[in-house]
Order: structure tokens, then C-alpha cells, then sequence
């Protein structure tokens, strides 16, 4: 008899939960877990349009052979492996210097910092587009300081097109990522820190092993997240270099392709869908990776 | 020791103020070059100009800007609260209710987490389609509802919620629904406050879907109107200057109304 209640009770108490999570569960499915499918079905087609031939994987031999792909591969590549760790250093920096909450101004430069995330992708690209023309404010500054001899073409060399877009990415994002480690450093004992600088444990050597080693989990989140974002790179390299990822393919993304592919060029989905997989396995690879470095140090 | 402290903290603040002044420096340049006219912008003036007006009336008559504000307020609003809702019920469900399927389930959630946008927007483009959703708004929330993101994150906010307050309140009689309403979300208020002004910078903001879905003049945000303005061949940055103000200036005020409530909720999260 009283087993009998306990396990109506259960069933109620697990019905009311499943009522609670069943709104995200079905619109996941719908509009997550469906199309993932349906895109790896329709990596196995090719044609043009709504003509489409089961090609087995003949998308994949296309892959190997494609040069403009492998330039976008090459570059999603560089600017996630260039840009994310310094972002996440920059980010842990600034975390830790605001921590101190005797600083003066303290309330000024954390917004200051975090403000620029505020800003809208397209309206920060334009910005950026307008600042780093030839003529522009940054040119200006780099030559009235020496730092160079010559207006650098950000928008017009391909090396220095790819170091605008890490530019871009760092200024907007590294005040994101900060929040989540001064959120972190908040709820860390100060008394750690203060029994550490009594013992004459220099600045540096806190931040490596007190502050580093407590932040690991939000860390390895920031990482992963930042990951996944730099791999799907598209409103910047979009919005800074006219859409085309030019001067020369040196800004086109895997994404940006993708969306030339279906959306700009003649539609070619299911050849679009193929290498929307070599990013779903890009991401799983990192995240993995990542997961794997973590894991090892503890 | 003295010397040495007084070096350490003079570095902090040459550190911060770099950082700092880099941070805003592109927000003063948006202000500026909004006075300015396109030459000059292109020229790196980086004092205040004499073309304001002009840029505004410009923008006014190449841009709907009532309609255009419309659309992205209408997106935003409702995204945002749609996501809140579903989420936090979710967040809530999956922190309240203990069984092996759901923690199942979860995992699942949060591997979502991995999978990019662009795996999945042929065939959402595809559905909508099909659908004939193709240059609506509803379009652009129905796939942003569902955020792992967001789940998550409130999933992590809940452990910090009083289990006694639940307990207390089903000794009361109180049914799930009306623990949730009337206890859950007023005590996460500031939970609900980050969440907030994360997702309604993300929906206003968000451009590559709409770019994809809204076709016609009469259905397109401002990100979308900024960045056509501005990718023009001789774009008139002048003109673009006062778009990218006007489209950073709801994420502002919003961020600035709630920011307290945001660092609040943020510390809420990583504990």
C-alpha cells in the first residue's frame, strides 16, 4: 500500500517534469536535431537547385579536390588557433587585475571592457571597416607613432585582412569571456589570496597557481564556447570583406562558403550540407580535445 | 616593498587604461565619425563635425526607420521572451526532477551545444520554406526558442535555489506549476535578469538567419538594413554611422538598466 503511493507519487512528480522540460525537448528536436539529419541525408546528394542525384560520397571526393575549400578550411583553422588563446589570455589578465576591488575606477573599467560585446556584430564590423581604411584613424596613429613607414592595407592585403579579423574578434568577445571569470574570481575565498601574499607568493605565481587552477571549469566552458564560435566565424568576415571573404579568399570562412554555396552561387545543397559536416566534426574534434587537455592536468 | 607595490599597481592601471581606451576608443570613433561626412571618415578625422544633420536626414529618407526599428523590436521581444520561458522551465525541470532518462536527456541537451549554425541552416532554410514561413519574423525566432545555451545556464542558477522554499511550499499545498511561478521566478530575478540581456543582445544582434530568410525591404531589421547600407560600393559612411548608433543603442540601454541585475545573475551561474 505504501509502495503503491510512493511510486504513484514518483510517476506524478517525474510527469510534472517531463511537462517541464518537454516545450525545449520538442522545438530541440524540430529545429536542431532534425535538420542535423536531414543535413547529413542530404550530404549524400548533389545537383543543382531542387535537382538532386544520390551521389553516395561523391561530395567528399569534391572536398579533397576543392581549392577554395581548403582555403576556407585553412583559414576558420588559423584564426580559431590564433585568435581564441589569445583572447582567453587577454580576458584571464584583465579578470584578475579587476578582481582588485582597491583599484580605483574599478566599476568604470569593467564596464569599459565589457562594453564592447554590447555592440552590434554588423555595427562593430562597419566601425572597424571605417577606422582601418587606408587613410584611416588607425593608419594615422600607426604613423604618427613610427610603428610603421607605410598605410597597411587591412582591407586590401590578405595577411593583414586576416589579422584585422582577429582584431575584430578579440575586441569584441575578450570582455564577454572576462565576465564569466570575474563572476568565478567572486566566489573564490579571499582568504586564499591573502594567506598566499603573506607568504610572499609573488603576483605572477598566484595568478598561475591559485587563479588559474580555481577558473579551470569556467575556462575550459569560455574555451569551448569560444571554439565553437570561432569555427562558425561569418557576420565579421562577412560585413569587413564585402561579403566574399576577398582580397583573395583570404577571409573566407567555412561558414561564409556554405553560405556562397547555397545562398550567392547556384545552389548547390547537398555539396553545402557536406561541409557544413566537416564543421560539426571540427567542433566535436576541439571540444573533445579540449575536454581531453583538461581532464589530463587535474 | 613599497617601491615595488607602487610599480605593480601603476602597471594595473597602465594595463586597464590601455584596455580600457582600446575598448571604448570604436564607440568615440561611431560618435565622431557621425558628425562627419564619408571623406572625412575615410580620412581618420578625429574630431567633431559639421554634417550631422545631413547624415540623419540621409538616413531617415533612404530607411523606413520606424518599420525597420519595429521588425527588430518585435524580433527581439519576442525571441527574448520566448527563450526565457522555455528555458528557465527547462532549467527548472531538469535541476527539480531527479531520473536517469532526464540526466540522458540532458547530456543530449548539452552536446546541441556543439552543433553550428551552419549544419543546420540549409535545411531549417529548407522548412521554412516549405512551410511558407520564408520572410516572416516567426521564422527567424522558432529556431532560437530552444537554447542549450540558455538551459544551461539556468540549469547551473537553480542549484543555487533553496530546496527548503520548495519543500515549505509543497507542505502548503502548492501544485508544481505554482512553486515555479510564484517562488522559483520571483527568488531567480536576477538570474532572469542576465539571461535577459544575454538574449535579447543575441537576437537583436543576430544577422547570418535573418540575412537568409528576410527577403523583402518590408520584413528586414536594422543589422540587416546597416549592413547593405554599408556594404554599398561608395558607401556613405556618414549615413551607415548613424545606423550603427541607432542599432547599438537598444543593446546599450538595456545592458545599462540591468547591469547590476547582470552581475548578479552571472555570479548565480558559476557557483
Amino acid at each position: 500500500m505504501a509502495a503503491g503511493k510512493a511510486g504513484g507519487l514518483k510517476r506524478y512528480h517525474d510527469l510534472n517534469g517531463w511537462l517541464f522540460i518537454a516545450p525545449s525537448i520538442l522545438l530541440i528536436s524540430i529545429f536542431l536535431v532534425y535538420p542535423i539529419l536531414r543535413s547529413l541525408y542530404l550530404s549524400f546528394f548533389s545537383g543543382k537547385g531542387m535537382m538532386m542525384k544520390f551521389a553516395g560520397f561523391g561530395n567528399v571526393v569534391r572536398l579533397s579536390n576543392d581549392p577554395v575549400f581548403l582555403q576556407a578550411l585553412t583559414n576558420t583553422i588559423t584564426f580559431f588557433v590564433v585568435q581564441v588563446p589569445i583572447m582567453i589570455v587577454l580576458a584571464l589578465l584583465l579578470a584578475a587585475v579587476l578582481n582588485n576591488d582597491r583599484l580605483k575606477f574599478i566599476g568604470f573599467f569593467r564596464t569599459a571592457i565589457f562594453l564592447p560585446c554590447v555592440a552590434s556584430l554588423v555595427a562593430y564590423s562597419v566601425l572597424f571597416k571605417s577606422m582601418f581604411s587606408v587613410d584611416g584613424v588607425v593608419n594615422q596613429a600607426l604613423l604618427a607613432l613610427h610603428l610603421t613607414d607605410a598605410p597597411i592595407g587591412w582591407l586590401t592585403e590578405p595577411f593583414w585582412a586576416k589579422v584585422l579579423v582577429i582584431l575584430a574578434i578579440t575586441w569584441r568577445w575578450t570582455g564577454y569571456n572576462m565576465i564569466f571569470y570575474l563572476a568565478a574570481l567572486q566566489n573564490i575565498d579571499r582568504s586564499i589570496y591573502e594567506a598566499a601574499r603573506i607568504d610572499g607568493v609573488p603576483a605572477w605565481a598566484r595568478f598561475v597557481y591559485i587563479t588559474v587552477p580555481m577558473l579551470k571549469p569556467v575556462i575550459l566552458f569560455t574555451t569551448i564556447i569560444s571554439t565553437i564560435g570561432t569555427i562558425q566565424l561569418f557576420d565579421e568576415v562577412y560585413n569587413l570583406t564585402e561579403g566574399r571573404g576577398s582580397p583573395a579568399n583570404a577571409t573566407l570562412t567555412l561558414s561564409l562558403y556554405i553560405y556562397n554555396l547555397t545562398f550567392r552561387f547556384m545552389p548547390s545543397f547537398g555539396y553545402a550540407a557536406t561541409i557544413s559536416y566537416v564543421i560539426v566534426i571540427m567542433v566535436a574534434l576541439f571540444s573533445f580535445l579540449q575536454f581531453y587537455a583538461a581532464r589530463d592536468r587535474s | 616593498m613599497n617601491a615595488s607595490r607602487l610599480t605593480a599597481a601603476t602597471l594595473q592601471y597602465v594595463f586597464l587604461g590601455v584596455a580600457a581606451f582600446l575598448s571604448l576608443f570604436p564607440f568615440f570613433w561611431m560618435v565622431i565619425s557621425a558628425t562627419n561626412t564619408s571623406i572625412d571618415i575615410i580620412g581618420g578625422k578625429t574630431s567633431f563635425g559639421g554634417a550631422f544633420g545631413t547624415n540623419v536626414t540621409n538616413f531617415f529618407t533612404l530607411v523606413d526607420v520606424p518599420l525597420v526599428f519595429w521588425n527588430s523590436a518585435k524580433v527581439a521581444v519576442l525571441a527574448t521572451l520566448s527563450t526565457i520561458i522555455v528555458s528557465s522551465l527547462a532549467g527548472y525541470g531538469f535541476e527539480m526532477f531527479k531520473s536517469k532518462a532526464r540526466d540522458r536527456i540532458y547530456s543530449l541537451v548539452l552536446l546541441t551545444l556543439m552543433v553550428p549554425f551552419a549544419a543546420l541552416m540549409i535545411p531549417l532554410f529548407m522548412m521554412m520554406a516549405k512551410t511558407g514561413l520564408i520572410n516572416t519574423h516567426v521564422a527567424i525566432v522558432l529556431p532560437t526558442v530552444a537554447s542549450a545555451f540558455i538551459i544551461f545556464y539556468f540549469r547551473q542558477s537553480t542549484k543555487a535555489f533553496p530546496t527548503e522554499l520548495r519543500d515549505a511550499a509543497k507542505v502548503d499545498g502548492l501544485k508544481e506549476w505554482q512553486i515555479f511561478l510564484y517562488i522559483y521566478v520571483p527568488v531567480m530575478r536576477s538570474t532572469y535578469a542576465a539571461a535577459l540581456v544575454i538574449v535579447f543582445m543575441t537576437n537583436w544582434n543576430s544577422y547570418l538567419w535573418p540575412l537568409i530568410v528576410l527577403q523583402s525591404n518590408e520584413t528586414k531589421t536594422i543589422t540587416l538594413v546597416v549592413s547593405s547600407l554599408a556594404s554599398a560600393y561608395y558607401p556613405d559612411y556618414g549615413v551607415v554611422m548613424i545606423g550603427t548608433i541607432l542599432a547599438t543603442l537598444p543593446t546599450l540601454i538595456i545592458f545599462f538598466l540591468m547591469q547590476r541585475q547582470f552581475v548578479q545573475g552571472m555570479l548565480g551561474s558559476v557557483k
